[in-house]
């Protein structure tokens, strides 16, 4: 009896020691994770923590080494890319107007309109219903950019190059962010309330307008968000469009950086780069919860 | 009674073919603009990859159809030695792009799927898991073509990670990057890694979350350890999400072209060294703006065309397929 007592005694302590083991096991593991983590984080912020010491920087002591110290001349920096930018015809704060110029009006059309034409397939029964809902779904995967050739002539044609309506008006069509509507819709918006609202004597484009879009709120907005940045960040199109250099976007004008007239000094070239990501930086810190969330649930989509 | 009742259901028919026609109203904007600005562009480009169609100095040459011989062109050369399948600038820039892609994606996907098993461990909790999101997915909203010259900046020749690793030794005192084809190509995969190894981490913890708790819960009772639960549960039940990830971003990577096209070129937009960091897209809009080529231009976009299109495909395939058994099976069921 006594030695059985005594043997359950040293199982428990084994386990004991073993639970303590595991416990140590997992604070370690606990730090190791942690230090990686840190690593990486350091990793995404450390080139943009250069370019803020060196646009603070001449040129001369750009060019000796790595400072991790801010130094004096930012302003001299910043004037001296205004009077460069001006001899390539478009300064920082213009190219960053044309650039607001296009991608608001985008971003509305962009989200009205895919709210619209998910509406259209999620409420109405029609005919066609099926087919339209298959054809978007088909082009999600096709890519604006295997037919910008066709799409360059076309504007030629009917004298559409270097507008920005070529860079605006296609945004009436995305099928990635109809696909994003169409599937909030089946839990954020019911049937009834729509019937609800006939009854009440609504006309369809009402409802939709006044009854439909203020539920969808919160995904307008997301999709609004990622619309925004991708049309504010969007290279390749604008690029082959427009040919006047007032007319240039701000991408356009980080690819004046990387010319002739920048070359020689360092310190404007990092300026001019700070002044590019500032604003998306402000957006970020602002609305990180929102766009880590519409990431992950646009990832979850299928 | 039995009148009663199909008046009122042929009064709900008409109701609903009434209504049905709204319908169209509603999706024709989307329809309409997408096939003036995307359809027939996609269209016209594959019609002009038939014709000769260039312009010299002032002078338009073309469109005269001549059938498949651009396309034929993109993949074939003929010189001295015969004809030589892929030996062509078409296929030279798509091989960069996949090769560059390829580069990005592998180290990308494992170090998201190492971070997502991470992030979701309920043993091992990590604290401050928002910061790290925060902080690791922030490269991706950035303007990629600021990046790209940011890049370039740090890594050329008296750039200050250059001159950092000489001081350390790693390189030798008058390396240069950007004359060197597989450093180059390496730094630009660097940058897309470094942009999007956040994102795709969200997108698998998101899929991780996704998995029924139930199901990690009974591997727990039945004695599993963290990784056997992470190769016999996760992994598999993460491959739908994982092949998303894949597929998206193998069509995404084929598109390259902010980073490459304002990293390492020349004034004519050619990727140095020697065409090494040339992507498709970049070698597209060359021949539209630069050589006016618009007939050759054309079949190189077939060429993309084409290869997105399998890649798609086969993402339709292997996941309707899956879509049909799950259905299948489900009925089986009932």
């Amino acid at each position: 009896m006594s030695s059985q007592v005594i043997e359950v005694k040293e199982s428990k302590k084994s386990e004991n020691e073993q639970l303590e083991s595991l416990s140590k096991n997992i604070k370690r593991q606990k730090l190791f994770r942690n230090i990686i983590c840190i690593l990486l984080c350091i990793m995404s912020i450390f080139p943009f923590y250069i370019m803020i010491i060196n646009a603070t920087r001449p040129s001369a002591a750009i060019q000796q080494g790595l400072s991790l110290i801010p130094g004096t001349m930012f302003f001299t920096n910043i004037s001296k890319l205004g009077s460069l930018s001006a001899g390539v015809g478009t300064p920082v704060m213009k190219a960053m107007l044309n650039s607001l110029c296009i991608s608001v009006p985008a971003t509305l059309f962009t989200v009205y309109f895919s709210s619209m034409t998910a509406y259209g397939v999620y409420v109405y029964n029609f005919k066609l219903r099926r087919i339209a809902w298959s054809f978007i779904l088909g082009i999600m995967m096709i890519p604006t950019q295997v037919s910008i050739i066709g799409f360059y002539k076309f504007m030629i044609q009917i004298g559409l190059n270097d507008s920005y309506l070529p860079l605006i008006i296609p945004a009436v069509a995305a099928p990635s962010t109809v696909f994003f509507m169409r599937q909030y819709m089946k839990t954020a918006l019911p049937l009834e309330i729509i019937d609800a609202a006939r009854i009440d004597g609504s006309g369809e484009f009402y409802t939709f307008n006044t009854i439909a879009t203020p539920l969808m709120k919160p995904a307008l907005a997301t999709q609004a968000i990622f619309a925004f940045i991708a049309s504010w960040n969007n290279l390749y199109t604008p690029s082959i469009i427009l040919s006047s250099s007032t007319k240039y976007t701000l991408p356009m004008f980080v690819q004046v950086l990387r010319s002739e007239q920048f070359r020689s000094d360092y310190g404007v070239i990092y300026v001019g780069l700070l002044l590019t990501v500032l604003p998306l930086f402000i957006v970020y810190f602002a609305l990180s919860k929102y766009i880590i969330a519409g990431v992950a649930l646009g990832g979850v989509k299928e | 009674m039995a009148d009663i009742s199909q008046k009122s259901n042929m009064g709900k028919k008409r109701k609903t073919v009434e209504y049905g026609r709204y319908g169209y109203l509603f999706i024709a904007p989307f329809f309409i603009v997408y096939a003036i600005f995307q359809l027939w562009p996609l269209v016209y480009t594959i019609w002009m990859s038939f014709m000769e169609y260039y312009s010299k100095g002032l002078k338009e040459i073309g469109p005269n159809f001549i059938g498949f011989k651009n396309i034929v062109n993109a993949f074939i050369t003929t010189g001295k030695e015969g004809a030589v399948l892929f030996d062509t600038f078409t296929f030279k820039a798509l091989g960069n792009t996949i090769f560059m892609w390829m580069l990005n994606f592998v180290p990308q996907i494992l170090l998201s799927l190492l971070l997502a098993s991470w992030f979701t461990d309920t043993r091992v909790k990590l604290k401050g898991q928002g910061a790290f999101k925060v902080t690791m997915f922030m490269p991706n909203i950035i303007t990629a073509a600021s990046l790209a010259v940011l890049f370039y900046s740090l890594f050329s020749i008296n750039g200050p990670m250059t001159q950092l690793l000489k001081n350390m030794g790693a390189i030798p005192g008058n390396y240069d990057f950007m004359v060197h084809k597989l450093p180059t190509q390496i730094l630009i995969a660097f940058i897309q890694f470094w942009m999007w190894y956040g994102n795709t981490m969200i997108v698998l913890i998101a899929g991780i979350l996704g998995i029924n708790p139930s199901l990690y819960e009974a591997s727990r009772v039945d004695g599993a350890n963290s990784k056997q639960i992470f190769y016999h549960i996760t992994l598999p039940l993460l491959k739908p999400i994982t092949l998303f990830v894949l597929v998206t971003s193998a069509i995404g990577g084929l598109q390259m072209y902010d980073i490459p096209s304002l990293f390492n070129v020349n004034q004519g937009g050619d990727g140095l060294p020697d065409f090494a960091s040339t992507t498709i897209t970049m070698y597209i809009r060359k021949l539209t703006l630069t050589s006016k080529d618009f007939g050759k231009a054309g079949a190189a976009s077939v060429v993309l065309f084409l290869v997105t299109l399998i890649i798609s495909l086969f993402f339709f395939f292997v996941l309707g397929e899956k879509e049909d058994r799950r259905q299948r099976k489900s009925r089986k069921g009932v």
